[in-house]
């Protein structure tokens, strides 16, 4: 039972609605690759450590830290950047309608400089899927993994649940 | 970081198959190993993804044990219906772990192994300072500079550092034990005994060793006793929320039942018949209060009638000249955990 270690490894993966191959160097963390090889600059590099959270992605619909997270280990998967989260105009084509938690960051002024945002919209969509968003102190809780140096914390928080409300009101 | 080559694994033997080899690391989830790799307190030649491997996932009831695969995500044992009735300290401590997004990448194998906080440790290379870890024999820079942080037990003159898993503090309190596969087939380890304090490991002849587990090993999941005790964990730190411990406190409390019915014995007053205990944050290994369980039995609920028991319990405390404080508020985080499991708080 020998196993073959590469050195290069072919990965397929669907990102943003669109099947991609990709060889990759297995140290490739999904965040620079993404930034790096395809251009997707939303997601940040912050910490590069995985404590400020801007760099938040969705790997088969759950968050995670794209800079603790190897190119290599997302085989099969689908892999969603902010810049998958506003309506598609066409193939591959942004700008389409903003996604309501989008607008609801805009509506409630859930930013100043925005570096963190990217990440903080990810985790939004997440955590009010998981069901998270009922209350300040629950969407604190789940929220804590995104760091706001500007301190939006309290725009951020009536922006998620606003965006929860809007979403259960459907 | 710097390049290595890569291998999934089909089965737990193929992985373990590969540990033989120098500089080969196990990738789980990767959030501790990808930092240990930037900052150099890990290198290898080859990554072995055991990621793939269904084997060592899923949560389930096998009779009198709750059995808990090694690469169940801390996000995945927190909000288990199973681990939430049967091991609510499990599931508390969990979900008190690290952020929502790190607790989906982070699992319940690797957490364990995860290595200090102490920041003389965790700085990238080279290193500036001495750090016995990192480079055997330099000292400790923790002990001669600041160590408000650092370990009350079991620490050396070679390193004070604590172990700063929570996770690890329920699994030791609630009697778990990790199942353990080498290249001579499986083994467990009691989770009690899983960790060991710079003392332990000195008197072991290999002062840097900090867990049982050997280097050719792999964690595969755990067994924990089902328990109908109540439980609780308590974590005290600096922030409300994605913060490690300063201390912490695991506990499971059994009520006795009261002679004439529940509210015979006077102004409601109630009593443990059976309690465990462990502290986190405060040495290198959890630490079970193994002579306030003993007492505890026939002790009223009540902050008054714990604290003496517990504080006999932490008499051997041997605090740094920076952490006294972490004496008092360990005292306190056990009180405060045994209060909560028994329903009190």
């Amino acid at each position: 039972m020998t196993l073959d270690f590469a050195r290069r490894v072919e990965v397929t993966l669907r990102l943003n609605a669109r099947s991609r191959t990709t060889v990759v160097s297995p140290r490739t963390t999904l965040l620079d690759w993404l930034r790096d090889d395809i251009g997707l600059t939303g997601a940040k590099k912050g910490c590069n450590e995985g404590a400020c959270g801007t760099c938040t992605v969705l790997v088969d619909g759950r968050r995670m830290n794209g800079c603790l997270t190897l190119v290599v280990q997302c085989e099969g998967r689908s892999v969603t950047t902010v810049e998958g989260l506003a309506g598609m105009k066409g193939a591959g084509e942004v700008g389409g309608e903003l996604h309501p938690v989008q607008r609801a960051f805009a509506d409630h002024d859930a930013f100043q400089c925005g570096y963190c945002t990217p990440g903080q919209l990810m985790s939004a969509v997440a955590c009010i899927a998981e069901g998270h968003a009922t209350d300040d102190a629950s969407v604190r809780e789940w929220m804590s993994g995104n760091i706001c140096r500007c301190s939006a914390y309290p725009q951020i928080t009536a922006a998620v649940l606003a965006a929860a409300r809007e979403e259960a009101g459907r | 970081m710097r390049d290595f080559a890569y291998a999934r694994a089909g089965t737990a033997e193929a992985a373990v198959g590969t540990l033989a080899a120098p500089r080969t690391a196990v990738i789980a989830g990767g959030t501790e190993l990808l930092n240990w790799f930037r900052l150099g307190i890990a290198a290898a030649d080859r990554v072995v993804d055991i990621g793939g491997l269904d084997e060592l996932r899923g949560i389930a009831r096998d009779g009198d044990e709750l059995r808990i695969g090694a690469l169940a995500t801390l996000n995945e044992v927190g909000e288990h219906p199973l681990v939430t009735r049967l091991a609510g300290a499990l599931a508390s401590a969990c979900l008190q772990a690290a952020s929502a997004q790190v607790r989906n990448r982070a699992t319940i194998g690797g957490n364990v192994l995860q290595r200090t906080r102490c920041p003389y440790f965790r700085a990238e290379e080279p290193l500036p300072w001495p750090c016995n870890k990192r480079d055997p024999g330099s000292g400790c820079a923790s002990l001669a500079g600041r160590h408000e942080r650092q370990a009350i037990f079991g620490w050396t003159q070679d390193c004070v550092a604590v172990q700063p898993s929570d996770p690890a503090v329920a699994l030791a309190a609630l009697d778990a034990r990790a199942d353990v596969l080498g290249p001579a087939g499986p083994r467990t380890i009691p989770m009690r005994e899983f960790h060991l304090t710079q003392r332990e490991a000195a008197a072991a002849g290999e002062p840097m060793r900090e867990t049982r587990l050997g280097a050719d090993e792999l964690i595969t999941g755990y067994r924990l006793p089902v328990s109908t005790a109540g439980q609780a964990y308590v974590k005290v730190r600096e922030r409300a929320s994605y913060e490690y411990a300063i201390v912490s406190a695991a506990a499971a409390v059994r009520l006795a039942e009261s002679a004439g019915g529940p509210r015979a014995a006077g102004a409601g007053e109630q009593r443990i018949a059976a309690a465990r205990v462990a502290l986190g944050s405060v040495a290198q290994r959890p630490w079970r209060l193994t002579a306030a369980e003993a007492e505890l039995p026939g002790t009223p609920l009540t902050r008054e009638a714990l604290l003496p028991v517990i504080e006999r319990a932490m008499a051997d405390a041997v605090p740094l000249p920076q952490n006294g404080f972490k004496v008092t508020m360990a005292r306190n985080a056990a009180v405060r955990a045994l209060l909560a499991a028994g329903g009190a708080a």
